[in-house]
């Protein structure tokens, strides 16, 4: 067991330094009073009924000492926290921005030179990233233990977040913000990418469009939808099986429920699944999909069930 | 006078009256302190179940008990009936009820038949949230907008509820400010109150002052569901940050109204066991009101993640350490006041020294999201709960359970098992510890609160954490069984088991209907133990 995520961002190992000088006067006060207060309790015990005990009502030298040295402690805490939050809070100038969308219950990420992920956020190793956020619903938080950042997303005004990822690899990103139903599913993941590594991220795939897609045929309509919609994050296409069942050669065939029923692909089972998941859950699986009402329209999951097809 | 003569002579305890009548449309400040220790117990009874199943579901880190959204609607309920219905009235209106009159010697509270309807509001905004049950709201106790404004369980009747619940608190409070103000016998002066009263009267102020806020707040929320009105929905040119700049405008001071009352209860337990007068007596007293006052100014402590500025949110960090001053003051105050003391570990004693012992660890953790760059990566996370479990449970249960165990023989005239009550409060006491403590670690792991499902990493301490559910919720299981076990078959007790100073125990037990024959005078405080006479 670890006492505490990885430190990988520059702003971690400050916060943790905040968070060290806290634990140990916390602990020095917590070793003291309760040492005194065990040895009170056993000393003083009441031995005969008709114990006498001295008349102390308070001692003033003591009440002020105990009130001046704790108030002290206490400013030194708040400086030295404020310190650090004003870091936390002042992206450098030459930071790379990236816009993040919270929806019930994905992220999007919308980078400088158009290109768009879901629940994925590639950035490159020390290279400070400034991420400009909005939500389109209700409230989110973004949040990466591994960072030690948190900002809420709120819709109609726009809030912010930096860091510099200082260490290769992928992290959690959890929203802590109360969000719905599909609270707990709303995770992604910040990919941490070497300088190379993200020069070809960067320059490799072409970058989406945008608007105009509906003009796409509608299997390729319904791959780009399976991407930037996130269905990607849990359904592979290539048979092999993620928080959710690949799509490969499922249309036409039949899946075993959890209740041991069995069900045919067809247009209106993949339907429903998009947006009543938790309405038939395939065998195996925990039921962990968000509903995508309000996010697809039929015409999307038309789209869908085309590109579906085409996996056989 | 003659009347005294016969009053000396026939003893009727406020009990004697039998029949449910007696009891709903008694205006005696005994009785309807009962009646709201019967409710809120049930309540808590009610919220503790969901709690434990909330705990079963987190076992594993799948949903194989219950789905997401009945997880939802299960910590909405669990937090909101454990704040709204047990523990906001809690110590305030049962314990408050029963020993403010008794404490300061006066015959009942200043307005009997107001306290009554603070009793039947509190009742009626319990029946429309029952009936808000039957489609249970899946927000969580805050009601944060827009998600309370858009999702389509029932948000209304529940806020409805809780909004009705307001008007028994102001009430309550102004009666208890009044009673404290004019009904103190002769002698009875501010600085021979006891603490328990000092506290009381904090709380008061606070319910009066805080509560109104809350009233508005959950009323805009509910005209903009019904209505359509935009306070808060962005959409319709509202603000959801306003929201929560209201809601914990009420809702921090309201912590305050949870927790000092439990300190009054604590300053009263520890000097009648230790048989020593309570070390810094106007330091407590003064700390509490101080505490009340401070309360209003540290709202946003709540909001350092939530898009409010960056100079508003150093402010509140600054006063939010503030207010650990006169905490931690009183902490101090409670460990000397054992110092030479002659101290016997009855069980309510167990359950003073707990409070203090966790409540420390309660208001420690504090720091961490006080100081603004911890805060910022703890908010939202499990060290949150394992926090406000820590003040909660740890600080105004223990409280409660003290309290209940200290005047249980003067309530109701009997005695409980000894033997059983510690047992119950060792199970109580580690069951606890296992259950929260672990959460300190998962919050620092970076684990968010309110998740249904969490992922596998979290396993090991989440399942300890729920054992430790199960050995609590044991305990608190034997201990309600001993109570009611000797509220049937106890002894009858004595008038002043524990060599008490205080007025309340200088009557029967259980006190008379009109508690005093004759109205004390008071010639010294009640804190005079170990005073040669
Ligand atoms: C019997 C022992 C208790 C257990 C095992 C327990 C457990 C829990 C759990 C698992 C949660 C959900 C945490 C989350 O996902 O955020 C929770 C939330 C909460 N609990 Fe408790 N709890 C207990 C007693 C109490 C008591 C006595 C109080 C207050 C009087 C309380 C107040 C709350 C509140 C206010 C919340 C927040 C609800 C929310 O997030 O909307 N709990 N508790
Ligand atoms: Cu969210």
């Amino acid at each position: 067991m670890t006492w505490i995520p990885e430190v990988a961002s520059n702003l971690a190992s400050k916060v943790d330094g905040v968070l060290l000088l806290i634990t140990l006067l916390s602990l020095v006060f917590f070793i003291l009073i309760t040492i005194v207060l065990v040895y009170f309790a056993i000393k003083y015990r009441r031995k005969r009924e008709d114990e006498e005990t001295p008349y102390i009502t308070g001692s003033e030298p003591l009440e002020i000492i105990w009130t001046v040295i704790p108030s002290i402690l206490l400013i030194v805490l708040f400086i030295y926290g404020f310190v650090v939050f004003k870091d936390m809070r002042t992206p450098p100038e030459d930071s790379v921005e990236v816009t993040v969308q919270g929806k019930q219950w994905l992220w999007t990420f919308d980078y400088y030179n158009g290109k768009k992920t879901i629940n994925e956020l590639y950035v490159q190793q020390n290279r400070p990233v400034r991420l400009v956020m909005e939500a389109q619903d209700v409230l989110h938080s973004f949040f990466v233990p591994g960072f030690r950042v948190k900002q809420d997303l709120v819709p109609g005004r726009y809030t912010q977040l930096w860091f510099t990822p200082t260490k290769i690899g992928t992290f959690d990103i959890f929203c802590a913000e109360y969000c719905g139903t599909g609270h707990s599913a709303m995770l992604g993941k910040v990919v941490v990418l070497s300088p190379e590594a993200y020069e070809i991220w960067e320059k490799g795939v072409k970058a989406e469009e945008g608007a105009g897609v509906a003009s796409l045929p509608p299997a390729e309509l319904g791959e780009k939808i399976y991407k930037e919609k996130g269905c990607n994050a849990c359904h592979s296409v290539d048979g092999s099986t993620l928080v959710g069942p690949s799509f490969k050669g499922i249309f036409g065939h039949s899946v075993e429920l959890q209740d041991g029923s069995t069900v045919d692909v067809d247009e209106n089972y993949v339907k429903q699944s998009i947006f009543e998941p938790q309405a038939q859950v395939v065998k195996g699986f925990a039921p962990v999909m968000p509903s995508f009402k309000g996010i697809l329209s039929d015409e999307d999951v038309t789209a869908l069930v085309a590109y579906i097809k085409t996996l056989k | 006078m003659a009347n005294h003569t016969i009053a000396h002579d026939v003893y009727v305890p406020f009990l004697e009256k039998k029949g449910i009548l007696s009891w709903i449309l008694s205006t005696d400040h005994k009785r309807i302190g009962i009646m709201y220790l019967i409710s809120i117990s049930f309540f808590f009874l009610v919220a503790g179940v969901f709690a434990l199943l909330l705990r079963y579901e987190l076992l594993t880190p799948t949903s194989d008990f219950v789905q997401p959204h009945t997880y939802n609607v299960f910590f909405t309920l669990h937090g909101s009936i454990m704040v709204f219905f047990f523990i906001v009235p809690g110590l305030a209106a049962s314990f408050g009820n029963f020993l403010i009159p008794l404490m300061i010697g006066a015959p009942d509270v200043a307005f009997p038949k107001l306290n009554l309807g603070s009793y039947w509001i509190y009742l009626l905004g319990t029946v429309i949230v029952l009936i808000a049950l039957a489609k249970p709201a899946d927000t969580g106790w805050t009601f944060y907008t827009p998600y309370s404004a858009t999702t389509n369980t029932d948000v209304v009747m529940i806020t409805l509820g809780v909004f009705v619940l307001g008007f028994s608190s102001i009430l309550t409070g102004l009666n208890f400010i009044v009673t404290i103000h004019k009904m103190r016998a002769p002698g009875m002066t501010w600085h021979r109150l006891p603490l328990f009263i000092w506290a009381s009267y904090a709380t008061a102020v606070l319910q009066l002052l805080a509560t109104p806020v809350v009233g508005i707040t959950l009323l805009l929320l509910i005209m903009e569901r019904t209505l359509g009105v935009g306070f808060f929905d962005p959409a319709k040119g509202g603000d959801p940050i306003l929201f929560q700049n209201f809601f914990w405008f009420y809702s921090h001071p309201a912590v305050y109204i949870m927790i000092i009352p439990a300190m009054g209860v604590i300053s009263e337990i520890i000097p009648v066991f230790a048989r020593k007068p309570i070390f810094g007596y106007k330091a407590i007293a003064y700390s509490s009101l101080g505490i009340a006052f401070i309360s209003f100014l540290v709202w946003a402590h709540h909001m350092f993640t939530s898009g409010i500025s960056d100079t508003a949110a150093t402010i509140f960090s600054f006063l939010t350490f503030l207010v650990a001053i006169p905490t931690a003051i009183k902490v101090f105050n409670w460990t000397a006041t054992l110092y030479k003391g002659s101290i016997h570990l009855h069980s309510a004693m167990l359950y003073a020294l707990a409070f203090v012992f966790l409540f420390t660890i309660g208001g420690l953790t504090g720091l961490f999201l006080g100081a603004l760059a911890s805060d910022i990566h703890l908010h939202d996370t499990y060290f949150v709960v394992a926090h406000m479990h820590y003040v909660m449970i740890g600080g105004t249960v223990m409280g409660f359970f003290g309290a209940l165990h200290f005047w249980f023989p003067k309530w109701f005239g009997k005695m409980f098992n000894e033997t059983v009550a510690k047992i119950a409060w060792l199970f109580i006491f580690i069951g606890f510890n296992v259950t929260f403590f672990p959460q300190f670690f998962l919050g620092v792991q970076g684990m968010p609160r309110r998740y249904a499902t969490y992922p596998a990493e979290f396993e090991s301490l989440m399942s300890l954490s729920t054992y430790g559910s199960w050995i609590l919720g044991f305990g608190i299981f034997i201990m309600t069984i001993n109570l009611i076990a000797g509220l049937i078959n106890g002894e009858k007790a004595p008038q002043n088991p524990y060599g008490s100073l205080s007025l309340e125990w200088q009557v029967p037990s259980p006190p008379p209907l009109e508690n005093f024959e004759e109205i004390p005078h008071v010639t010294d405080w009640t804190y005079g133990y170990g005073k040669k006479k």
